[in-house]
């Protein structure tokens, strides 16, 4: 059996409308990734010994153990605890989880490297500890590690196939259907490998350029 | 107890099938990423091209889309592999192409006038890379390739998907039998972060090691 052109042209419009749920899944998650990472970072960073560790803790813990599980975790686990979710929404909250784990060691790095002279000077001109976080620290650790959280972005994307062990229909899970459908694996799935090829490529071409532009 | 006792032969079972996988991984995906990496600093330009074709192929498409399709779709162009070989090849190869990068940086990073001083010595181009590049790349390698270890490790669950009966799927088995899905996917997760830990320490104690002979060559 050999590449039929014409089949993967006519597969092709079912896929990318399935590449809409990909992207949708992606972005939810980065957002959700965004801030439960941020609260780690806060939470790692907090006076008490034991909230300082009991945060590290679980951020190694969800970077130290593989994501399908994790989404198998929530998705079997959280109705029996009474939580009923959907298969997308349960879908971003676990890639959320599972990269807040990676955006709070990126956080953690960009709050490192601000100057302890602006904690300083915060603190001589008579603001508390949280005000300085949040309106001095945080706002110039961002901009240096804007490619990092690019980067995540792209792998958060390339992890989303696996939304598909939990029912949700991305467009991976839409090409083995069409697989099974018509007995044509090769097309469909080489369509995808492509699709996501070109998308991440893309996406990390323009997060170098930014990061090229950022260092002038 | 009891349940624990039920649980644990399967689990077990998975975990052996595990091992082999990440054990089978690693090695495709240290030879890859040596192979990969110096390559990408080749003099010729087609194998500079191959490999970079090799790289960003392998990091630019999902893993789980690189096993999908050499299980279902590589059939079909005549390639036959069974889920054990498909899984040891995907996973060492995808995981190659994240350390052929951690090898290419590592080398480059190797003052230059360590390759003009070996040439000099007369040293071939393999020894060069062998004997002069390589040991002194080493411990720059190590801390990153030991996480892109530890991805491949947990991209092992992934093979559950390609009916591969390690630990992921031994557990989805016994949930659907027992439906004890808290205390298998709670025990199954900490054998994850356990296996990753022993990773972990594994690349520390390699580290360790270089240092300290590093340490004893610059005294002699």
């Amino acid at each position: 059996m050999s590449f039929d052109l014409e089949f993967a042209w006519r597969v092709l419009p079912e896929l990318l409308s399935a590449l809409r749920l990909t992207l949708v899944a992606t972005l939810g998650g980065m957002s959700i990734a965004a801030v439960w990472g941020l609260l780690w970072t806060v939470l790692r960073r907090a006076r008490s010994p034991l909230v300082r560790g009991s945060a590290a803790f679980a951020v190694q813990f969800v970077r130290n153990t593989p994501l399908l599980v994790q989404l198998h975790f929530l998705f079997y686990v959280l109705p029996e605890a009474g939580l009923r979710l959907a298969p997308l929404a349960c879908g971003i909250l676990g890639l959320g989880l599972h990269y807040s784990a990676y955006l709070s060691e990126v956080y953690r790095a960009g709050i490192e490297g601000v100057p302890r002279g602006q904690w300083e000077a915060a603190s001589a001109l008579g603001l508390g500890r949280g005000t300085t976080f949040f309106r001095i620290v945080l706002p110039q650790a961002i901009r240096p590690i804007l490619p990092a959280l690019g980067n995540h972005f792209v792998g958060m994307f390339k992890d989303t196939p696996l939304l598909a062990a939990i029912t949700v229909v991305e467009v991976m899970q839409r090409a083995k259907i069409i697989g099974s459908e018509t007995f044509r694996y090769l097309e469909p799935l080489t369509l995808v490998a492509v699709l996501f090829l070109v998308l991440t490529v893309v996406t990390s071409r323009a997060i170098h350029r930014l990061e090229g532009a950022h260092a002038h | 107890m009891a349940a624990l006792r039920e649980l644990l032969p399967p689990l077990l079972e998975g975990l052996g099938v595990t091992v082999q996988l990440a054990l089978g991984g690693s090695a495709v995906a240290v030879l890859a990423a040596l192979f990969g990496g110096t390559a990408r600093l080749a003099r010729s330009r087609p194998i500079r091209w191959a490999a970079a074709a090799y790289v960003e192929t392998f990091r630019g498409t999902s893993a789980l889309v690189q096993l999908f399709w050499a299980y279902f779709a590589l059939p079909l162009l005549g390639v036959r592999l069974g889920p054990m070989t498909t899984g040891i090849a995907v996973l060492g190869l995808n995981a190659g192409a994240y350390g052929a990068e951690v090898v290419r940086g590592a080398v480059r990073a190797v003052p230059r006038a360590q390759l003009d001083a070996g040439r000099s010595l007369g040293l071939n181009e393999r020894q060069i890379l062998w004997r002069v590049l390589f040991p002194q790349a080493l411990p720059a390698m190590l801390p990153p390739g030991g996480n892109v270890l530890i991805e491949l490790l947990k991209n092992t669950a992934l093979a559950s998907l390609i009916t591969l009966g390690e630990l992921t799927f031994q557990s989805q088995v016994l949930r659907a039998e027992t439906l004890r899905t808290v205390e298998i996917f709670t025990l199954l997760l900490l054998t994850y972060f356990g296996l990753s830990l022993v990773v972990a320490q594994a690349i520390g104690w390699l580290e360790r090691r270089v240092r300290r002979r590093g340490h004893l060559e610059v005294a002699r």
